[in-house]
C-alpha cells in the first residue's frame, strides 16, 4: 500500500482496537424499525434498479439479439434466428479471425511487454533514487489521457510526410517513409505501441503502491540466506505482491478486450486494425445495421471477458463468502 | 485493515532504515530511467512543438527545424475555429451532474452492503463489481436501442426520443461507473469501526441518520479520492457520447477531437493546437490533485 493510500484508511480503523471490528459481525443486534426498513430499501433500490436496467438488462438483451435478426427499425421486426449469426461471423465475415488474431496479439503485447515495462520501472523508482518523484509523474502523465486523445497526440508522432518518427528514421519525404497508422502491415504495432505509453505507467503506479506494502524483513531475510537483488525480486518480493500481480493480470486482459478507443480513432477498427469491440459498433452505427450480427460479436466479447471477471471477483469475494 | 496498518508501521521504519544505507551511486539506472522518461515525452513534447509553430513557419522550414516564430495564434485559431468553448462546456454538463450522481448513489450502496448485515449484500455487491468490469460495447447496441425507442415529448427532446441528449450519456455514465465506486466505497466502509454506528443506534439515531451524520463525514478522504478519479474518467469518456450523440455539436471534447482531425485537415499545427488544449483539463487536475488521483486508483486495488 502506497503512502497515499494508506492515508485513506479511515481514522478509525487506525487506532489500536482496530482488531474489534471483525467482532461485530456476529454480534450485531437487529434494532430496525419500520421507517429504517424503508429508507434501507430505497437505499439498496434505486441503485440496483439502475444498474439491472442500464448494465445487466442489456447484457442479456445482446445475447437474446445474437440470436435474432433485426435492422433496428421496428420493434415487430425482430426475427429470431437461432445460431445463424453466429456462423456468419465465424465463417463468411472476413474481419472476424483477423480481430480475434490482433485481440490476442494486443493481450500479448500488453501481457509480455507493457505490463513487465511498468513493472521494471516501479521497481527502479522504488529504490529511493534522486528524482524518482519526476520521473514517476513523467511516467504517470500519460494515464491521465484518454485513449482517443493517445491516439491523436501519436498520430502527429507517426505521419509519413511531417511525423517526427519519419524523420528521426531519415525516411521523412523520401518514398521509404511509412505511414505507421495507415500502412495495414504495421499500424497494429504502431497502435500498441502508443497503448503501451499509457499502460506501463498504470502498472507502474499500482506495483509501486504494491512494492511499499511488501515487509522489508523478507527482503532483509532474503539477502541474510545469501540471494542476490534478482533472486530476492523474482523468489521473494514479487510472490509476496499476489494481491497486485491478481489485480494487473485482471486489468490487462481486460484492457486488451476494451481497446477500442485507439483504434476507432485511427481509422475506425479497419484495415489492419480489426479489433472485436470495434467490429461491434461497425455492425451498429453505420448504414447497414446488422443489431443480430453486431450482438453475436458483443457476446464474443462478453463470453471472453467473463474468463478474467469470475477469475477476479472469486479472488475478491471468495474469502468473504467462506466467513 | 489492521494488518495494513501493522504493515505500514514496518515499512516506514524500514524505509528509514534504507535510506541511510543507500550509498550507493545507481549511474545505470539513472541513464535508462533517463531515456525513457525523454521518449516518453516525446509525444506530448512534439505535440506542443508543433502547435506553438505558425503554419507559415512550418511550411516555410519544414516541421522537423527551428526556425519561425513561435507563439499562440494556432490556439486562438482552434479555440475560435473548432468550436472548442461549446464543446468544453458540454463535457462539463455531462461530467459534473454523472460524477455527484455516480459518488452519491455507490455512497447509499456501499452504506446498505456494508454497515448493514443482511441477506444478498454479498451477491448485490459481486453484481455491481462485475458490471464495471464489462467491456462497453457489449451493452452499445441495446442502449442504443432503448434510448432510441423510448419517445418523449419533442419540447423536452429535439429527437424525440432519447437519443441526442445529455440526459442519457450522464446516465449510462453513472451506472458504468457506479459499480466501481460502490465496490471502493464498501471496502471503506467496512473498516470502520461498527461501535460508531452502534452507539448512534441506541441513541436512537435511524439508518439516514448514520449514514449523514456519521458515515458521510468519514468518508471524506474517500470521496475526494474517488472524486478526482471519476472526473478524469468522465471527461475522457470517448465511448457513450459516440453512441448516444449525433450532433457534432453536443459533443463533449473528447468525442468531439476525433471530428477535428477532418476539420483541420492537414492542418497539423491547428490539431496539435486542439490536443494540446484538451490535454489542459486533465493535466490541472493532474498537478493539483496528483495524490488524490493516484490514491483513487491504488484504492480500487488495493483490495484484491
Amino acid at each position: 500500500m502506497s503512502s497515499t493510500a494508506q492515508e485513506l484508511i479511515p481514522p478509525e480503523a487506525r487506532e489500536p482496537g482496530g482488531g474489534r471490528i471483525r467482532r461485530s459481525k456476529g454480534g450485531r443486534v437487529r434494532r430496525l424499525t419500520g421507517r429504517d426498513k424503508v429508507v434501507l430499501s430505497l437505499m439498496v433500490g434505486i441503485p440496483t434498479l439502475i444498474e439491472l436496467c442500464l448494465v445487466w438488462l442489456p447484457t442479456l438483451m445482446s445475447v437474446g439479439l445474437s440470436f435474432s435478426r433485426w435492422n433496428g427499425l421496428d420493434l415487430a421486426d425482430i426475427r429470431p434466428a437461432g445460431t445463424d449469426n453466429y456462423q456468419y461471423i465465424t465463417q463468411d465475415y472476413p474481419p472476424f479471425w483477423p480481430a480475434v488474431q490482433h485481440n490476442l496479439l494486443w493481450l500479448l503485447f500488453l501481457a509480455l511487454i507493457a505490463t513487465p515495462l511498468g513493472l521494471l520501472l516501479a521497481v527502479l523508482l522504488d529504490q529511493n533514487i534522486r528524482g524518482s518523484k519526476i520521473y514517476q509523474s513523467i511516467f504517470f502523465a500519460p494515464v491521465m489521457l484518454s485513449l482517443a486523445l493517445i491516439g491523436i497526440i501519436w498520430q502527429l508522432f507517426y505521419q509519413r510526410d511531417n511525423g517526427l518518427l519519419n524523420f528521426l528514421l531519415g525516411t521523412a519525404g523520401t518514398p521509404r517513409a511509412v505511414d505507421w497508422f495507415g500502412d495495414s502491415s504495421v499500424n497494429i504495432w504502431a497502435a500498441m505501441i502508443a497503448a503501451t505509453w499509457r499502460h506501463a505507467g498504470y502498472v507502474m503506479l499500482l506495483y509501486l503502491a504494491g512494492l511499499k506494502g511488501v515487509d522489508p524483513s523478507l527482503k532483509e531475510a532474503a539477502a541474510i540466506d545469501g540471494a542476490n537483488s534478482v533472486q530476492t525480486f523474482f523468489r521473494v518480493v514479487f510472490p509476496a505482491m499476489r494481491p497486485i500481480n491478481i489485480v494487473i493480470v485482471v486489468i490487462t486482459i481486460i484492457e486488451s478486450l476494451r481497446a477500442f478507443d485507439v483504434v476507432y480513432v485511427i481509422n475506425r477498427g479497419t484495415n489492419g486494425l480489426e479489433m472485436l469491440s470495434a467490429l461491434v459498433i461497425q455492425n451498429l452505427v453505420g448504414e447497414g445495421q446488422v443489431i443480430g450480427v453486431g450482438s453475436a460479436l458483443a457476446v464474443v466479447l462478453l463470453v471472453i471477458s467473463l474468463v478474467p471477471i469470475v477469475f477476479y471477483l472469486s479472488r475478491t469475494f471468495g474469502k468473504e463468502n467462506r466467513a | 485493515m489492521s494488518t495494513a496498518t501493522a504493515r505500514a508501521g514496518r515499512t516506514s521504519a524500514a524505509a528509514a532504515l534504507r535510506s541511510g544505507s543507500k550509498t550507493k551511486r545507481h549511474y545505470g539506472t539513472h541513464i535508462f530511467l533517463a531515456v525513457m522518461a525523454v521518449m516518453w515525452l516525446i509525444p506530448l513534447g512534439w505535440s506542443l512543438y508543433t502547435a506553438l509553430r505558425p503554419v507559415a513557419s512550418t511550411n516555410q522550414y519544414g516541421y522537423f527545424s527551428f526556425a519561425g516564430s513561435f507563439n499562440f495564434d494556432n490556439f486562438a485559431q482552434a479555440w475560435t475555429q473548432g468550436g472548442f468553448a461549446t464543446y468544453f462546456w458540454n463535457s462539463v454538463i455531462i461530467t459534473v451532474p454523472a460524477v455527484l450522481l455516480t459518488l452519491f448513489l455507490a455512497s447509499l450502496m456501499a452504506f446498505a452492503v456494508s454497515r448493514v448485515s443482511w441477506r444478498f449484500n454479498i451477491t448485490l455487491l459481486i453484481m455491481f463489481t462485475a458490471g464495471n468490469l464489462l467491456p462497453p460495447q457489449v451493452l452499445a447496441a441495446p442502449l442504443f436501442e432503448m434510448a432510441k425507442h423510448f419517445q418523449v415529448p419533442y419540447s423536452f427532446s429535439d429527437s424525440g426520443n432519447m437519443l441526442n441528449t445529455y440526459i442519457v450519456v450522464i446516465a449510462v455514465n453513472t451506472a458504468f461507473q457506479m459499480g466501481f465506486c460502490t465496490f471502493v466505497l464498501s471496502n471503506y466502509m467496512k473498516a470502520l469501526s461498527a461501535d460508531l454506528t452502534e452507539a448512534a443506534l441506541v441513541d436512537g439515531a435511524g439508518i439516514w441518520r448514520q449514514y449523514r451524520e456519521i458515515i458521510m463525514p468519514l468518508c471524506r478522504p474517500a470521496f475526494a479520492a474517488l472524486g478526482t478519479l471519476q472526473v478524469i474518467f468522465i471527461y475522457n469518456d470517448y465511448f457513450w457520447p459516440l453512441i448516444f450523440i449525433q450532433s457534432g455539436n453536443r459533443l463533449p471534447i473528447t468525442t468531439a477531437i476525433n471530428n477535428l482531425q477532418g476539420e483541420f485537415l492537414s492542418n497539423y499545427n491547428l490539431l496539435a493546437a486542439g490536443a494540446v488544449i484538451t490535454v489542459i483539463p486533465t493535466l490541472v487536475i493532474y498537478l493539483l490533485l496528483q495524490r488524490q488521483f493516484v490514491a483513487g486508483l491504488t484504492l480500487g486495488s488495493s483490495k484484491g
